[in-house]
């Protein structure tokens, strides 16, 4: 898999200068493209939010300011140079595919959850609601997950509503 | 008499931003580079926020509203320093000025955040949060050109040359200078002038530039009591000229 040098076009465009003419004056005859990244809140990730072009480091971060920082809520700013990033090519892109016998791999659990918590949710918005369920209601059991005719299925037992037997509920994945 | 002079202060402050404000707004589109197209042009659109601010003030101790403030006024009305009057010029002189200005400002804004008069200390230390760009922008740029080539420092040094005894007239005093000094609302003009003058020399020797020795500053003064350059006129005329088609049109 070849890396390559930069996703910026214009690098593989121009004649880049050879290395022995001062790095000064390569800026000022040619300047930079910069990659932006941007943080809302401190403590959060920076995320890539454009590009400027600069003649130095200092040049891109006043210039990012204004064009990705205004608009938004900003707390802090990244540029690196384009050139510096290093990518991927996307003809090898097949490479991130999964092998349909590998799930076990990806993060399908999380959807699970995702789906039995908004279940949940839901369920007990609306008993709320209909006030027909009293707060000594115990919470349901502990969901369970088992494989069922080559299916990965999970169970979970609702609480039981006023003089009704406790339900099952099955949640095939 | 207090109030008079708060009012002298306030024109005197919002109509050199909405001045300068329109005149950088003219790079719209033609600024050296992209990114700084849209950042002057930003840096524009802030100073014209600003003298919005000061029009309300103004509107609160009892003067017209910001919009018919800021549009209805003959240039004779306009308390506004030359500095400000001046065409955009080449690049060099108009980022020399933006230098010059907000350099100024940030002096003054300094000490009317300490200011007695509570409103506009308040919105003093507002502005300044936004000016902190500008100071930073104005002086990354002088410093990075007037280091780089010949070329570039010659274009700055013969920029500056030009609007440095330009730049005295935003200190230019008022008659009401006395009044806000004793008030504790801002210092005379003439002691805002020496801190500028002295952060602002130090400034520009560090980008390489010969400080100009500025002898017929007081030429440039009039502005203030409304005696203006030849070029507010036609800037004013473009300014309102859309304005000027129904006043009471509702935006």
């Amino acid at each position: 898999m070849p890396l390559l040098p930069s996703y910026d076009p214009r690098i593989n465009r121009i004649e880049l200068p050879s290395q022995d003419i001062p790095y000064e004056e390569e800026n000022l005859l040619q300047w930079q493209n910069y990659e932006v990244f941007t943080q809302q809140h401190r403590g959060e990730q920076h995320v890539h939010t454009g590009s400027v072009h600069a003649p130095n480091a200092e040049m891109a971060l006043l210039l990012a300011k204004e064009q990705f920082g205004r608009r938004e809520q900003c707390a802090n700013i990244w540029v690196v140079k384009s050139r510096d990033i290093h990518a991927t090519s996307y003809e090898d892109s097949d490479m991130f595919l999964h092998s349909f016998d590998k799930n076990y791999r990806e993060g399908n659990g999380y959807k699970v959850k995702d789906t039995i918590e908004s279940f949940k949710r839901d369920l007990f918005a609306r008993l709320e609601k209909e006030n027909r369920i009293s707060p000594q209601t115990p919470t349901p059991t502990p969901e369970k997950t088992r494989v069922e005719k080559g299916q990965q299925v999970t169970v979970i037992h609702l609480p039981t509503l006023e003089g009704k037997p406790t339900r099952k509920v099955i949640i095939r994945n | 008499m207090q109030t008079e002079a708060i009012k002298d202060l306030l024109y005197r402050m919002a109509d050199d931003k909405i001045i300068l404000g329109h005149r950088n707004s003219e790079w719209v589109g033609i600024g050296p580079v992209l990114e700084e197209d849209i950042a002057f042009a930003s840096m524009a659109q802030d100073e014209i926020g600003h003298a919005w601010s000061y029009f309300q003030l103004l509107e609160e101790l009892g003067e017209t509203d910001p919009d018919t403030n800021a549009f209805m006024r003959p240039a004779a009305e306009y308390r506004c320093c030359h500095l400000v009057e001046y065409p955009i010029g080449d690049y060099a002189f108009s980022l020399v000025r933006h230098y010059l200005f907000d350099m100024a400002d940030k002096v003054r804004l300094k000490h009317l955040s300490d200011s007695s008069y509570k409103p506009l200390a308040e919105l003093a230390r507002k502005i300044a949060r936004e000016e902190k760009y500008h100071q930073m922008h104005a002086r990354v740029f002088l410093q990075q050109l007037g280091n780089s080539s010949e070329e570039a420092n010659q274009k700055l040094q013969a920029a500056l040359n030009e609007v440095y005894p330009i730049a005295f007239s935003i200190f230019e005093p008022t008659i009401h200078n006395e009044t806000l000094a004793n008030a504790g609302i801002l210092p005379l003009e003439d002691s805002l002038m020496k801190e500028w003058r002295m952060e602002a020399e130090n400034f520009l020797r560090s980008c390489r530039l010969h400080v100009p020795l500025a002898e017929d500053m007081i030429e440039h003064f009039g502005g203030r009591s409304g005696f203006h350059t030849l070029w507010l006129a036609p800037l004013l005329a473009e300014m309102t000229e859309v304005f000027a088609i129904d006043p009471q049109a509702k935006w």
